[in-house]
């Protein structure tokens, strides 16, 4: 249903449970409010003002008051309880990485640190490159994610993940992508003049692309 | 006791002493004049923070070209009417700051709760009369400061309402220079302002409510502005801290902020958001109040649940503290607090829904009057429907991951703050019009204000929703510069459009303002048949408030429709001998 409200196109493996999360809220708060709306409108049209009228004297109703508070924290609170594992699977934990990379976000580029011909990070060959990010489909990539000077935010709108980079902080984000393509990586906290246009390029490919791709892009150093 | 006392005094003052033009228009100590200044300078805010929203707004839907007339404005701030980034970004930064800081808070705090609070509680005039005119002064000062800011080199502030440090710390980050400084120091002195006019509410109502005004009869907005003031008092020195370290930061070599030095950046977002989500309740809070002022009268019915709603606020106000972090879920923080924060910020919905409900409630089977007020009122309810709903998505972690940031959050505020406060707004001043100028504003045009900014409002708005649901970063110069944002364009076209009309249509409310300031109708001391306290004074009061004694309270503030009673209304002050003991 989203693709039809204008959400891109999902090509994570996290993203169904988040779209589904987000669908599971639209239903709840369309019903709710239908339901509120129709009850104002019949009220505010039964009860307009005529000549001769006059209000019915209510202060209000104990059991009513009652009633509402406690479906509508049932339904916050379920709400809250469904989200948690969602949210622990995609930030605290998550499964195990295949592919490993440094991701340093500066003004107004993502620079992309691959680990070399030696398959390690933080060794002398890692080779990067600026605001183009290659990853195998179907694997698990990992990400130390930081920032050089102010807070940027790496978001992948086909992916629905998003999380800040903060200078001085080295944050763990993973995912993996489903689908072979080009996507775009905005940034999506404000960073300065030249944040509107800061972008990188994600591209998924093929295990037997990605190797072709780390190794031109390792001789061309 | 010795409140009466004071009441004595301030009574013989009232009788024999006629006070210059200073005194009484530029330098007056009159809880009513302070609140007039305060809407005036807010109005006039206004004006300037609309603006920028319609440069953004030209920018958007046509990035990168001429602003028709604009041409005049001098290099680097626009080539030639063309907006450059920086100056964008200045633009939502000032839009944000000058319609939070001085314009909804000025208005809803500053205004009414001036006007309001005395009139209402049955009080000659404010606890501290002289400290209520140091508090606009020093309000004016700050105003002052931050429209100076546009006038520095490198031009004001760039780095969003919420100056998330590195980038607010460091000049280099965002070019710009003294203009960060003097939104600091602006909102410094801002601060005060609002410590001074805080203590002084709070005092004032627990003080100096009249005869039998007991807590649980006085009318729901007076609820709000005491529990906002409570909450002014405990958030704005944390805010004053954060922007005294931001400053230290920037002018004095300090790393508070700055990680190169063993400073913490999350600092600042935790200092600001926890003064930033009370700050929002504080906006919301006395709208809140008005609206049910204004939709009992209306409705010629009490309120439905007045204790409920009375302890609906406080719930609100106690859990405003606990919120914070779910502005920080992407942030870094660590994701079990964010875990803890949803629940809160899930748990904070409930007394919203509440206050809803209510509203509900009183509407029926009452005996609703369509006045311009009312509608404005009834509207606030609908729009708040929309804003605290939409919350729900951002309050759930998972999905706040794809929509923070986006235009999902933008569409939100404003339907909070435009579509609530705002709305609100426009309800207290068409309400109180009569009793703080002597005159009615004009229904018609209030009507058709009305119905065109609701049209323009949700036109402008509602379509912000799809826009971050199709992942559009907010804050964003340029969306062409993005293949996936490029489809999603001839929304952003639509939304200008709506939003120019939005903006033309303020002009009616301003018109309104002026024509019936000199030529409305001449309003009698209870035009709209209400039973709160300001009714029963002089329209407009003079110097303290009633001409005769204060008034004695016997019963609660919406006792419309009462059986006890032939008419649809039954004042606060009116004695009914036989039955006041049992009507308590």
């Amino acid at each position: 249903m989203l693709e039809h409200l204008w959400f891109p196109h999902d090509i994570s493996t996290f993203g169904p449970r988040i779209d589904f999360l987000f669908e599971l809220i639209f239903w709840i708060v369309v019903v709710v409010w239908a339901a509120v709306m129709i009850t104002m409108v019949i009220f505010m049209v039964r009860y307009r003002t005529r000549p001769g009228r006059k209000a019915e004297y209510i202060e209000g109703n104990s059991r009513l008051e009652m009633v509402w508070t406690v479906v509508t924290a049932a339904i916050m609170v379920t709400l809250a309880l469904m989200s948690r594992s969602t949210w622990a699977d995609i930030k605290e934990h998550g499964p195990p990485g295949q592919v490993f990379f440094n991701v340093t976000a500066k003004q107004f580029n993502w620079e992309i640190t691959y680990p070399g011909p030696d398959g390690k990070l933080g060794t002398k060959d890692d080779v990067t490159v600026e605001n183009e990010m290659h990853v195998p489909v179907n694997q698990v990539v990992r990400i130390d994610l930081t920032s050089k000077d102010v807070i940027h935010s790496f978001f992948v709108p086909n992916m629905r993940l998003k999380q800040d980079a903060v200078p001085g902080r080295i944050i763990h984000v993973w995912f993996e992508a489903t689908e072979v393509g080009t996507y775009e990586i905005p940034c999506a906290e404000l960073c300065g003049f030249g944040h509107s246009g800061m972008l990188g390029h994600l591209t998924v490919q093929s295990e037997a692309d990605f190797q072709k791709y780390l190794k031109d892009t390792y001789s061309g150093q | 006791m010795s409140s009466t006392a004071a009441v004595a005094v301030h009574g013989a003052h009232a009788e024999h002493h006629e006070l210059g033009f200073f005194r009484t228009y530029i330098f007056s100590t009159d809880h009513k004049m302070i609140g007039r200044q305060f809407l005036f300078l807010a109005l006039f805010m206004m004006s300037i923070g609309g603006l920028m929203a319609m440069l953004m707004r030209w920018e958007l839907a046509f990035p990168e070209t001429a602003v028709p007339g604009f041409g005049w404005v001098p290099e680097p701030y626009m080539y030639e009417g063309a907006i450059p980034p920086n100056t964008y970004n200045s633009m939502f930064t000032m839009h944000a700051t000058i319609m939070i800081f001085f314009v909804i808070m000025p208005i809803l705090v500053g205004c009414f709760g001036n006007f309001l609070i005395p009139l209402m509680i049955g009080a000659r005039d404010m606890a501290f009369p002289k400290l209520n005119m140091l508090s606009f002064w020093v309000g004016a000062v700050a105003g002052s400061i931050m429209l100076s800011s546009f006038f520095v080199p490198g031009g004001p502030a760039a780095a969003g309402w919420t100056s998330y440090a590195p980038l607010s710390a460091v000049p280099v980050y965002t070019g710009v220079d003294w203009g960060q400084n003097l939104w600091c120091i602006s909102l410094i002195v801002l601060g005060i302002s609002s410590l001074m006019g805080s203590i002084n509410y709070i005092t004032t109502i627990v003080n100096m409510r009249t005869k039998g005004m007991y807590f649980f009869r006085m009318p729901l907005v007076i609820w709000s502005l005491f529990i906002t003031a409570i909450l002014l008092l405990l958030a704005l020195p944390v805010l004053t801290t954060a922007l005294a370290l931001l400053l230290f930061d920037r002018l004095g070599g300090t790393h508070f902020f700055l990680p190169d030095g063993g400073g913490e950046p999350l600092l600042w977002q935790h200092l600001f958001w926890f003064f930033g989500h009370p700050e929002v309740y504080i906006m919301i809070l006395p709208a809140m109040g008005i609206t049910s002022d204004v939709i009992a009268t209306f409705s010629r019915k009490p309120i439905f649940g007045y204790r409920a709603m009375a302890y609906a606020m406080i719930g609100i106000a106690f859990l405003s503290w606990i919120v914070w972090g779910h502005h920080m879920f992407q942030s870094g923080m660590d994701p079990a607090l964010g875990t803890s924060f949803m629940l809160t910020t899930m748990v904070i919905g409930v007394p919203s829904a509440i206050k809803t409900f209510n509203w509900l409630g009183t509407l029926y089977k009452g005996n609703i009057h369509y006045t311009a007020p009312m509608l404005n009122a009834l509207s606030f309810v609908a729009m708040f429907v929309i804003g605290g709903l939409s919350g729900i998505w951002m309050a759930c972690t998972p999905v706040d991951m794809y929509i923070h940031d986006t235009y999902f959050i933008v569409a939100h505020i404003h339907y909070v703050l435009f579509g609530g406060s705002l709305f609100a707004i426009f309800a207290a001043i068409e309400y109180w019009f009569p009793k703080m100028f002597g005159r009615m504003m004009n229904e018609t045009l209030g009507k058709i204000h009305f119905s065109i900014t609701f049209v323009a409002f949700n036109c402008t708005f509602f379509p912000m929703h799809i826009l971050g649901m199709g992942g559009h970063m907010r804050r964003i110069y340029n969306p062409l510069q993005y293949d996936f944002l490029k489809p999603l364009q001839p929304i952003q076209i639509f939304i200008s459009i709506s939003a120019f009309v939005l903006g033309a249509a303020q002009f009616i409310f301003l018109a309104n303002i002026i024509w019936s300031l000199a030529r409305g109708k001449k309003a009698s001391e209870n035009p709209w048949n209400a039973n709160t306290l300001e009714w029963t004074a002089p329209s407009p009061p003079g110097h303290g408030n009633w001409v005769g004694a204060v008034p004695v309270v016997y019963r609660g503030p919406y006792e419309y429709s009462s059986p006890e009673v032939a008419e649809d209304y039954l004042p606060q002050s009116r004695e009914l001998p036989e039955v006041s003991a049992a009507a308590d």
